[in-house]
């Protein structure tokens, strides 16, 4: 046992996974102490639930984008149908399942098939596509899917589920809601959502990805992306290994998608829009194109972030672009980096200095 | 290295100033300020204003777009609010303390964080959200919460629908369409309505549903009602103009804001189509559109409660107040709808006896009460009403664009 645990430990990628779930069970206990010792302010409580799903959306984008080499602008296409249709389910099975958290579970689970299904119908032509058209395809993809969202009519009556694209070819019964109202979005949603299941999908995301990332596949997938002739040459199959991952990452961004609908009472089309998209690839660039670790701490900065400057007013946003520029700069730039070693250097050098005046005295 | 540095630095110190205006600029500490020196003189004069004066202020929060593409109707809102609130402070009495934050017109994550931030401020009645997604997130969250909400343009009927305690300033859309067809139907009986809308936006289709309904009641002959377009494609209307040209339509409905009628009155203009054109509320400030040839609205018809050009004194004093706090801008329906709001809160508030020191569940249910029996006169109607579900009722008034002013129907 011990030494299996020594092994674990001296293996880089281990670690890196056994530091990254460590970090977030940590981060997870403290705000949960937090929580229920009731001094969290309501803004906080506020941005737990969306916080957990933006960790969950920017890691598995972190697998297409980082790990599978693909840039994809659709991710928010992929979080909507979750959202929606982690909607429609958790409606539908208001009379069946009466546990919230089971409910909410199943309601997470078909939003992530339904996305992962569309993911893959989605992949098959357009993973035939490299670098750019990719990114021009799946950008497309994801404005589409907010348009048909967005004129999508979905209710319940007692004659059964009815979903149509206008409300006159769709008369519900006396007594029948509308689940989903076109332009107006999901409305009268039931709010399912918990930070301990917020939790959870976070826990799930990590573990895929990380075992994905760390397993025979994650390699073929790291091949491909490397080199592609060098992988095909050696008898990987291209299109099969990035499809694993396009259709993975679709499935954890539709499950993110349905605890995000699930949070709020009412949920609209154009929220899953471009904009978010690129919010989510933000995350990922900012914490690092593969780096899991970097992706679950720069979704959480980058989302508190504009919420802490509200201080502002209405220059938290110019304020917000600047810092996104400064730590775009910070990290990538080689003087930077230079300069922070150097200077880290001085440091542990004055530190050490310091040791060793103080163990003379 | 040592530029770099220096970049760096001027950076911080280019941020630092940005930090400082905001926080000057903040409404929270103008209105403030605003009741600090009202209270000062205040002292002293009457018993009654001194006690008031010693009560603290009431809070009234705002959320609405501040920043981004829709920006120019939360801060419409938020200019005719604190107009409001400097009125009021300024006469002694209860004073009113006001905090606007932005919510960019989000549905979900982003307005309920505003709404949070406000609630951690101390907030005691919501008198928002401006936008119609925002508005419906929020109002679940102060049923919870029970506290009263009144936003002055969150159009919907589902919003009031959300609970008891949800109340609106502005009509609902499918009440503004059903009031556009009566209107049509009496004065062009027999003309053939073309429909143009933007179906990614639930105002605009809220009210074609309502219209559609009440015309087909009434007979009205309606030939284009599919003539749609999205929030992605508004850039050009072209193609919606020649269809209702192709279908011979003499009346056109354009139920949405007046940046994408102001194209369609161009467009139509250059391919020499003629119709009697009619607008909803949203129209209200085509007059105001920068490069926009007011004589091509000439004729226009739009159902508006506020007229900026009206000449009674309580409009005349708004108009330039207004001007004079935003840069000489011309104050829109939204404006007004926001300095009515915090009025009709106000003499509920005065009426129930609420000052700051009413938790806002308490207050919530005081208001409630008041805003059923009560009646306001203001800026965008007189005689206003609310029925048992929050939604108000006053008369619906039509203005037809004459030599460049709006001129009230006949």
């Amino acid at each position: 046992m011990k030494n299996r645990m020594n092994t674990l430990l001296k293996n880089k990628n281990s670690r890196t996974s056994l530091i990254t779930y460590l970090v977030v069970i940590v981060a997870f206990v403290v705000t949960q102490y937090l929580y229920s010792a009731g001094s969290l302010s309501s803004s906080v409580k506020g941005y737990l639930v969306p916080i957990c799903v933006y960790i969950s959306l920017a890691v598995s984008l972190n697998l297409l984008v980082g790990i599978c080499g693909e840039l994809s602008l659709g991710h928010a296409g992929f979080m909507g149908i979750g959202a929606f249709s982690g909607i429609v389910i958790a409606a539908l099975l208001k009379d069946t399942i009466a546990s919230d958290a089971l409910r909410l579970l199943c309601a997470m689970l078909g939003g992530g098939v339904i996305a992962g299904v569309v993911g893959f119908v989605i992949g098959v032509p357009v993973l035939r596509l490299r670098g750019d058209y990719l990114a021009i395809v799946t950008l497309a993809f994801g404005e589409i899917m907010k348009n048909i969202v967005g004129n999508t009519y979905a209710g319940i009556d007692k004659t059964g589920f009815h979903m149509a694209i206008s409300t006159s070819k769709m008369p519900l019964e006396a007594g029948g809601k509308y689940i989903i109202n076109g332009p107006l979005g999901a409305t009268g949603i039931q709010k399912l959502a918990t930070f301990p299941m917020g939790f959870v999908l976070v826990l799930f995301t990590l573990f895929v990805v990380l075992n994905l990332i760390n397993s025979k596949e994650g390699r073929a997938i790291k091949a491909v992306r490397d080199n592609r002739i060098a992988a095909e040459s050696v008898g990987i199959n291209v299109t099969a290994f990035r499809m694993k991952a396009f259709v993975v990452s679709a499935f954890l961004a539709g499950m993110a998608g349905a605890l995000f609908g699930l949070n709020y009472s009412s949920v609209t089309a154009s929220k899953f829009n471009f904009n978010t998209s690129i919010n989510i690839l933000v995350f990922v660039v900012l914490g690092g194109m593969g780096n899991i670790l970097g992706s679950v701490i720069s979704a959480t900065l980058l989302y508190v972030l504009p919420e802490a400057l509200r201080s502002l007013e209405d220059y938290r946003m110019i304020l917000y672009a600047i810092v996104l520029i400064v730590v775009m700069l910070c990290t990538w730039s080689p003087k930077v980096k230079e300069y922070l070693s150097v200077a880290g250097d001085k440091l542990s050098s004055l530190i050490k200095k310091k040791e060793e005046v103080g163990s003379h005295e | 290295m040592k530029k770099f540095v220096a970049l760096l630095l001027a950076c911080l110190m280019v941020a630092s100033l940005f930090a400082g205006c905001g926080s000057t600029g903040s409404t929270e500490t103008e209105a403030a300020e605003t009741a600090a020196e009202t209270a000062a003189p205040a002292e002293g004069e009457t018993a009654a204003a001194e006690n008031s004066a010693d009560a603290p202020a009431i809070k009234i929060g705002l959320t609405g777009p501040l920043t981004g593409a829709n920006s120019e109707y939360g801060l419409a809102v938020r200019g005719g609010m604190e107009i409001a609130v400097a009125e009021i402070n300024a006469k002694g009495g209860l004073q009113i303390e006001f905090k606007a934050e932005d919510d960019e017109a989000d549905g979900s994550d982003k307005a309920v964080s505003a709404y949070n931030t406000l609630k951690d401020w101390g907030m005691q009645i919501f008198a928002g959200a401006v936008t119609t997604g925002s508005a419906l997130a929020i109002a679940a969250e102060t049923v919870n919460d029970q506290i009263f909400m009144l936003t002055p343009s969150a159009s919907a009927v589902d919003v009031a629908m959300t609970g008891s305690n949800v109340y609106q300033m502005c009509f609902t859309d499918p009440n503004q369409g059903a009031s556009a067809a009566e209107l049509m139907a009496e004065k062009w009986p027999d003309a053939t309505i073309g429909v143009i809308y933007d179906s990614s936006d639930a105002y605009s289709s809220g009210i074609v549903d309502g219209f559609l309904a009440k015309a087909e009641e009434l007979g009205l002959n309606v030939a284009v009602d599919n003539a749609a377009f999205t929030q992605d494609n508004k850039a050009d209307l072209s193609t919606q103009v020649t269809q209702c040209k192709d279908a011979g339509c003499d009346l056109v409905f354009l139920p949405f804001y007046y940046t994408e009628a102001a194209q369609v009155l161009t467009y139509a203009n250059t391919i020499g189509y003629e119709p009697t054109f009619f607008g909803c509320d949203g129209m209200d400030g085509i007059l105001n559109v920068e490069g926009f040839d007011t004589a091509l609205a000439e004729g226009l018809v739009l159902m508006t409660p506020f007229d900026a050009n009206a000449t009674d004194e309580a409009t005349v004093s708004f108009v330039e107040q207004f001007k004079a706090n935003n840069d000489g801008k011309v104050p829109n329906q939204f404006a007004a709808d926001g300095y009515d709001v915090i009025y009709a809160l106000y003499n509920a508030c005065v009426a129930a006896g609420i000052d700051g020191n009413t938790p806002a569940d308490e207050a919530c249910a005081l208001l409630q009460e008041q805003f059923a029996t009560m009646t306001v006169d203001g800026l965008t109607g007189t005689g206003m009403t609310w029925d048992e579900n929050g939604m108000i009722s006053k008369a619906p008034a039509a203005v037809v664009v004459t030599d460049g002013v709006y001129v009230p129907m006949a």
